[in-house]
């Protein structure tokens, strides 16, 4: 028999046995009887209208099942793709919500907009069809910057969208911050843009749809990160299938990073296909298919002012953010911008009045939904880049200015003005951590050696907190979520004491099914081989919101924790009965239940033997089985935290960047595989770090192609881009989550980003430098010096 | 990917057969460049002739004065010959930066040449080092042979066989490779011979072309300091997502140093 492995532990994953050996089971590798293929045709162009499309080429062709387009689509009278967010403007307005209808109708609104879905025998006979689909359409000029959306003249997206703005909304105390700004000794001012990402997770998308005319049943498989979710979106508001009737599996999944948050309009495309042609249908996207059509990330470009007094004090934040939502409303569209960023613009600092209004504005562009950390690196970033300004304009060390506003340990619960309410934290102690770990002591020195060779060295710190394990369902629908955000898990004991877990959170790299198997071996003293995760099948788990948000461990892990205290309830009424004890007086440690004070016990397996062979037994009082279902939803949101602080070095001469140490120490409440927290950490800063220093997304004006659109054109960080990082935890425990956990997923990305731009600063700052726009690549750091007061010699 | 014919001649002169007689056939080397543009449905060849069975295009010759490389032969081998490394190291050096593990197993010399990509690597080690391409028909000076963004002087059925490279006094490569493709944004080849310095420029432009006057230069004085001060042209250079024409001409500079910096360590 193996070994509890528990809470702490670092044993290896689970999971990896079967990734590392190629036995994955990922969407594309199912294969099901009679199969067909399918290959969305996409709009070449940013805007157009479309006058017609003629089908009968692709209809002639060899292999051909059937070609799909709009007008089939309005002729079922199905659904628009659902935004499950409906946020109001500062007069309780609605947004503007238009219609986004799963294969376009009349007009296609970003290159990569679907048009029309080709099934045949074969993928390339699919493709070949797919050529021979002739759309006429009538091209428009595109408009794919927010500032240009917004500006007069123009292109207009929507009839009844004015300026392409879908929401003016704000946050916070304005007449508060605007005396606050009155009063000021120093104003600091930054205008910076939140370039706009591709999340890349490395499994393209994929969809299999099957319908069996027997039970009037339909199942998708799909690469998603919240089956339940697509089940409920796509069955009840898009094609109209009645839950029962739907199943949606989401099996081994290579990534999300949020691209696959969302309910996409291919996921109902193929199933609603699916039962006109009887067959199965398969789509997998290719790469070049994921650049234009998986939902990209951030855009913002953003104006803040910071107000201090004469002792470096923060009086009020100002900030007004232009956020991109490109062509349509995705499924969690405008909370990013709004929800998810303005409440962070406090940090980790005592500011008392703080004021954001963000435009949510259309652009011929992919939508923007969530990527991971969502509104809260673009706020991190915000205000970890304003707070390095102030310091700088006043004379004041980066770290001593953050000293002088951080929330104290004792301060908390801390009440942010801008809603949310820190429960926990210890910013100064993860900063002392951070300082030590980094030898920020010796930062001269290495700096010193840097110009001896003629490059220039710039440390940076990132200070801030994050809000995660979305969400406190109460609070989220005060905001506008139209769901619920809770999560569930039901314990299964079986007769032999081994455990299967169903849980409603999907695992797609995270590694769920080593750290929920440690919960449960913990909890219930069951060895750690003995306990399974399953996830991601409608048919199988009860129910679930999925994984995203860092919500997994915090509010999914809590279900786990409360299903097994369930398990353990009932455990005691069964030994008390089986012990001829009152109940009271059982006790349950290390996997036995005894009677306190003697040396009576049963084992947990005896227990799980006895609620399924229930011949001695209270059935009176107690039915057989040992299962147990919990669903839990979060107090509040949780707020990890940390400091980051990134060093660099910069080649004058070419301009390029090169990080040279990294350091984290970050708050991350109880952990539970410390192995898995590292990789989480190091994942996440390198997507903050990649945002940094290479990855961007470009349209091009007026075309609206995506110039930016392969892995040649798109900078991905490579591990040759890395300094070996130096991760740590430096924990106060959450107060409100059952096992003091606070979540880890993002903070990478979230913290990393502005660390790494306050070094590129920092090293240049001796030329006049006060601000670099993401990605730093080498162009722009050589523009940059190009146009700076002193000359660049550097032999 | 489109269905097409595939062949896998044994001779050269059956290969140049093959070529002429299916209208657009092409020519499959290592596959790297043009295996990708079948899969995205950008070209359409009905046939491909795989060259992988002509062994006597493969394999690294040591003539004296010379060395010539076969047009089969994969950039990792190249990369790892002694030979060449020995008596070519800028070209060693040059092969063992192109692309990632796979791309140098399965990449051709003969491949990148045909192709002539803009931001190719070898095209500038071929130009700079003044080589000779041999074809099955034919040999064409390097000076002769690249016209240009994906241009060569090569006929429609005429098959690059190898390459022969002239050995330098000195020779040294300098690749700023673009953050995404890991092709050279620029790449800089400068050798040394006893009649002068050839310099070739990869990367910046729409084909790799010679600088005459860093060459003058260098041929005065071969020092990184003889050409820090000359400034190329931004006329003619591409400006793109990755890098505007000015900045490419800067780094023409930074790296032609670099390279000379190379040859004489
Ligand atoms: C991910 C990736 C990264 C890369 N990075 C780099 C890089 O950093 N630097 C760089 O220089 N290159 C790079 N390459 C290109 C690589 O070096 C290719 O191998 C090369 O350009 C083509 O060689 P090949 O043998 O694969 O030719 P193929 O793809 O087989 O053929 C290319 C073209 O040349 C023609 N052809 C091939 N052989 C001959 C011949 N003997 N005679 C006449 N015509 C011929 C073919 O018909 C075809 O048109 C990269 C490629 C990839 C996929």
């Amino acid at each position: 028999m193996g070994n509890v492995i528990g809470i702490g532990a670092a044993p290896k994953r689970k999971e990896d046995q079967r990734f590392l050996t190629g036995r994955g089971n990922y969407v594309a590798d199912i294969k099901r009887p009679g199969m067909t293929a399918g290959v969305f045709v996409r709009s070449p162009h940013g805007h157009a209208v479309i006058r017609g499309i003629n089908k009968s080429a692709a209809l002639a062709a060899p292999g051909v099942v059937a070609v799909l387009t709009g007008d089939d689509v309005a002729a079922d009278k199905l659904g628009s793709l659902p935004c499950g967010w409906g946020i109001t403007d500062a007069k309780g307005v609605p947004m503007k919500e238009p219609p986004y209808p799963m294969l376009a109708q009349g007009k296609v609104r970003f290159v990569g907009d679907i048009v029309a879905f080709v099934v045949a025998e074969t993928p390339e006979q699919a493709s070949a069809a797919a050529e021979l689909l002739t759309v006429d359409y009538e091209v428009l000029p595109s408009v794919v910057g927010v500032l240009d959306a917004v500006g007069p003249g123009a292109p207009q997206l929507f009839d009844d969208v004015p300026n392409n703005i879908c929401c003016d909304w704000e946050l916070g105390d304005k007449a508060a911050v605007e005396t606050a700004f009155k009063k000021a000794a120093h104003v600091a001012k930054l205008s910076l843009v939140n370039n706009r990402l591709i999340g890349n997770p490395m499994e393209p998308r994929a969809a299999i749809a099957e319908y069996e005319p027997g039970t009037d049943r339909y199942t998708l498989w799909t690469t998603s990160q919240f089956p339940h979710v697509v089940r409920f979106l796509m069955g009840a508001l898009v094609l109209n299938i009645p839950q029962h009737k739907l199943r949606v599996v989401a099996p081994d999944v290579g990534g999300g990073f949020g691209v696959k948050q969302f309910h996409y309009g291919e996921e109902a495309v193929i199933t609603w296909a699916a039962k006109r042609v009887r067959r199965p249908i398969k789509w997998v996207a290719s790469r070049s298919e994921g650049y234009v059509s998986d939902r990209h990330g951030r855009d913002h470009v953003t104006e803040a002012e910071l107000a201090l007094d004469e002792t470096g004090k923060f009086l009020a934040f100002r900030v007004k953010t232009l956020a991109n939502m490109g062509g349509y409303l995705s499924t969690f569209g405008p909370n990013i911008p709004t929800n998810l960023y303005g409440p962070l613009l406090g940090g980790v600092y005592t500011t008392p009045a703080i004021y954001c209004n963000v435009k949510v504005v259309f652009t011929n562009t992919v939508p923007v939904d969530a990527y991971r950390g969502a509104g809260r690196p673009e706020a991190t970033f915000v205000l970890e880049r304003i707070v390095d300004v102030a310091a700088a304009e006043m004379g004041i060390d980066r770290v001593e200015i953050r000293r002088r506003n951080m929330i104290p340990k004792e301060a908390y619960p801390y009440q942010t003005p801008v809603l949310v309410q820190y429960d926990s934290g210890d910013p100064v102690g993860c900063l002392d951590g951070a300082l030590v770990a980094a030898d920020v002591k010796n930062f001269g020195a290495r700096k010193a050696a840097s110009a001896s060779r003629g490059k220039f060295r710039g440390l940076g710190y990132s200070t801030y907190v994050e809000a995660c394990g979305l969400a406190p369902s109460r609070f989220a629908g005060r905001l506008g979520a139209r769901g619920g955000l809770y999560e569930s898990a039901t314990v299964r004991v079986h007769p032999t004491g081994q455990v299967t877990v169903l849980i409603g959170t999907h695992n797609h790299g995270q590694g769920h099914e080593t750290t929920f198997a440690q919960i449960v071996s913990d909890r219930l003293g069951v060895a750690f081989e003995n306990v399974d995760i399953v996830f991601g099948d409608t048919d199988r788990v009860q129910f679930g919101m999925g994984t995203y948000g860092s919500r997994s461990l915090v509010v999914g892990g809590a279900a786990l924790s409360k299903a097994a205290d369930k398990v353990i309830v009932k455990g005691k009424k069964i030994a008390a009965h089986l012990l001829e004890a009152a109940e009271v007086d059982i006790q349950f440690e290390a996997g036995k239940f005894s009677v306190a004070g003697t040396d009576r016990t049963k084992t947990f397996e005896e227990i799980a033997g006895a609620a399924y062979v229930p011949h001695d037994y209270p059935l009176e009082v107690l039915e057989p089985g040992l299962e147990e279902q919990a669903y839990y939803d979060p107090v509040n949101f949780t707020y990890p935290g940390g400091c980051h602080i990134a060093e660099v070095e910069v080649d004058p001469e070419t301009g390029t960047v090169t990080l040279v140490n990294y350091t984290a120490v970050d708050d991350v409440g109880t952990v539970i595989n410390p192995m898995i927290v590292e990789g989480q950490l190091h994942g996440g800063i390198v997507q903050g770090v990649g945002q940094a220093l290479y990855e961007n997304a470009v349209y091009d004006e007026g075309s609206g192609q995506l110039l930016s659109g392969s892995l040649m054109d798109y900078c991905m960080p490579r591990a040759d881009h890395l300094p070996m990082m130096t991760v740590a935890t430096h924990s106060t425990l959450c107060t409100h989550t059952p096992m003091g956990v606070k979540g880890c997923g993002e903070v990478g990305t979230i913290g990393s980003p502005a660390a790494v731009i306050n070094a590129v600063v920092d090293a240049l700052s001796h030329l006049g430098v006060t601000h670099v726009d993401m990605p730093a690549t080498p162009n722009r750091i050589w523009r940059l010096l190009q146009n700076a007061s002193l000359p660049v010699a550097a032999e | 990917m489109k269905p097409f014919a595939y062949h896998q001649p044994g001779q050269i002169p059956e290969a140049a057969k093959l070529l002429i007689s299916v209208e657009d056939a092409k020519i499959l080397a290592g596959g790297m460049t043009l295996l990708p543009t079948l899969k995205q449905r950008l070209a359409n060849p009905p046939a491909l002739i795989d060259l992988s069975k002509l062994g006597n295009l493969k394999g690294i010759t040591d003539e004296g004065a010379t060395i010539t490389i076969g047009a089969m032969t994969p950039h990792a081998v190249v990369a790892a010959s002694k030979l060449v490394q020995t008596k070519l190291p800028a070209l060693a050096a040059l092969a063992s930066m192109i692309g990632d593990p796979a791309v140098r197993n399965r990449g051709t010399i003969g491949g990148s040449v045909a192709n002539n990509d803009p931001a190719a690597d070898y095209p500038a080690g071929v130009l700079g080092l003044g080589a000779t391409v041999i074809t099955s028909t034919r040999e064409i000076t390097a000076d002769k042979f690249f016209r240009g963004l994906f241009e060569t002087a090569l006929e429609p059925n005429e098959i690059i066989t190898a390459i022969r490279f002239p050995l330098p006094l000195k020779a040294g490569y300098a690749k700023f490779k673009a953050p995404a493709s890991r092709y050279a944004l620029v790449g800089v080849f400068v050798a040394k011979f006893a009649d002068g310095v050839r310099v070739a420029v990869t990367g910046a432009g729409p084909g790799v072309f010679r600088v005459p006057p860093m060459e003058a230069a260098l041929s005065q004085n071969f020092d990184p300091s003889a050409i820090a001060a000359i400034k190329i042209d931004t006329d003619g250079l591409t400006s793109d997502i990755h890098a505007e024409a000015d900045y490419r001409a800067h780094l023409v500079t930074v790296m032609a140093k670099r390279a000379v910096d190379a040859a004489l360590t």
